[in-house]
């Protein structure tokens, strides 16, 4: 028996988004008499950071704390409409609608401060603290709640906003097929360095080593959970999860999470992540959105480290320790690559 | 279908309740005493999110049968925090983003406080073992092994 190292890269080109009938999401924005913003969506947050992502781009927008912005998610009865979370299309889509939405809202709020302070809504700004003064006087100033109190029950203004944001719809060039279904592209380099145990087909993961390029990383830490956690999803798929272990007979499929196999917290490996910041044109602030794209490299960068390791080319997932031995038999024993 | 009176201390407090045979304590936690912090995930003992302590060992509650519990201290998730003071633990899977949808961690809070309980200082392989029974579906485990070493460290960062 040996174990054989074996190291693979893989690299991937994530289109955020897609263009399909245009690729809409919305957002309202209004404020309460206390002077805190509510944020009504219907994009779902599944644990990637919806919410806190949303509250940040808000606040930023209206030049509130974040700590005044509420955001309500999750219920088409309550919320505007979204396309949905898929796609990695929600910290861009969903962002951009809700700084349109916090845009309008902030001129309602600046007017209605205007007409408190008897100035010109023009030399108004905020200072981020939840108060609005006047440019360079900074005495001159009244709090976001004073100023919701006076629109609410005095000037009879609904501080409030609408936003969406729609691509404009792609047409398929008849010709060549050619059309452009996304807006922007993250991207994202991952070596995974595996040992392969060519007696039982095992594989087990050294460590992983990956760069994402994805626009500006509004929150650093989520950015950051989210492809600690994403790599982990990868790895699962490439090595262990399967509905169909016996495809086309899903009668001996699993049925329950004692047979459907996933990593557990003793298969991890280090994960080293660099983050590059390339800010999106379009993007709400400059983000993209790490999405999908977390999990991606993973798959092929494991199939190309199996190869390298035993010389094996597995093209069916997951890569089981029977599919490794058997294609190391067929093939005489391992042949380890030459190491990259 | 005859029901069985059963007393047990839940979170400190005695309660007493009327359960059916065969009750599972996890059925008898939510639908009887309203404690919603155990989760059902699969019924069957394969993703740990229903982990309770029983008189301080961790248990699978989806397959305890209520009964066996009479007399005893049962501790869920709802019972660890002190007062408005979130427990540690919890402390430390909020500073360490332990959690993402948050269904596994009532369970691994539970697998963790029962480490912590009795190995104030445990390795990394030790947490590791510990929350062995739980399946995370979004973290990678990395944050959460981070978060129990952390309040094992009282907050302190690790290197």
């Amino acid at each position: 028996m040996t174990r054989h190292r074996g190291r693979g890269i893989a690299s991937v080109n994530y289109p955020i988004g897609m263009n399909l009938g245009g690729d809409p999401s919305q957002a309202l924005v209004h404020s309460n008499p206390s002077g805190k913003f509510t944020v009504a969506l219907s994009s779902i947050d599944l644990g990637q950071g919806m919410k806190s992502v949303t509250r940040q781009i808000c606040a930023e927008t209206l030049g509130v704390p974040v700590e005044d912005v509420y955001v309500d998610t999750a219920d088409s009865d309550t919320g505007p409409h979204c396309m949905g979370s898929f796609a990695s299309r929600g910290t861009h889509r969903v962002g951009n609608a809700v700084i349109a939405a916090a845009r309008e809202a902030r001129g309602v709020m600046m007017e209605a401060a205007a007409e408190e302070l008897e100035v010109n809504a023009a030399d108004l700004e905020t200072d981020g603290r939840g108060n609005i003064h006047v440019k360079g006087a900074p005495h001159r100033s009244i709090s976001t709640k004073d100023v919701a109190i006076a629109a609410q029950f005095k000037q009879g203004k609904t501080i409030s906003g609408r936003g969406i944001f729609l691509v404009p719809l792609s047409d398929v060039d008849p010709e060549t097929g050619e059309m452009s279904p996304a807006t922007c592209y993250a991207h994202a380099c991952l070596v995974a360095e595996v040992e392969v145990d060519d007696e039982t087909g095992e594989v087990d993961m050294v460590r992983m080593d990956s760069a994402y390029e994805l626009g500006r990383a509004l929150n650093p830490r989520l950015v950051e959970q989210q492809l600690v956690g994403g790599a982990w999803m990868g790895v699962s798929h490439a090595l262990y999860e399967t509905p169909e272990p016996y495809y086309p007979e899903p009668v001996h499929g699993p049925r329950d999470f004692v047979e459907y196999l996933m990593p557990g917290p003793g298969d991890i490996c280090p994960h080293d992540i660099a983050v590059l910041e390339r800010p999106a044109p379009d993007g709400p602030f400059g983000a993209k959105g790490p999405g999908e794209m977390c999990a991606n490299p993973v798959l092929p960068a494991v199939a190309n480290a199996i190869f390298n390791a035993v010389g094996v080319r597995i093209d069916d997932l997951p890569i089981t320790p029977e599919k490794v031995l058997r294609a190391i038999r067929a093939q005489g024993g391992a042949r380890p690559q030459p190491r990259r | 279908m005859t029901k069985t009176p059963l007393q047990f201390q839940h979170n400190g407090r005695d309660v007493a309740i009327f359960v059916d045979g065969g009750t599972n304590l996890l059925v008898a936690l939510r639908e009887l005493i309203g404690d919603m912090t155990p989760k059902f995930g699969c019924g069957q003992g394969g993703c740990g999110t229903c982990s309770v302590l029983i008189d301080g060992e961790l248990h699978l509650s989806c397959l305890t049968l209520a009964e066996t519990v009479a007399g005893r201290s049962v501790e869920t998730l709802d019972g660890i925090k002190d007062g408005p003071n979130l427990h540690p633990l919890q402390r430390a899977f909020a500073d360490n983003f332990a959690a993402q949808c948050g269904y596994c961690t009532p369970g691994m809070l539970m697998a963790a406080k029962a480490l912590l309980d009795r190995n104030p200082q445990p390795s990394r392989a030790e947490v590791v073992e510990a929350i062995s029974g739980n399946i995370c579906r979004c973290t990678g485990y990395e944050p959460i092994i981070n978060a129990v070493l952390a309040a094992a460290s009282g907050g302190r960062a690790r290197a």
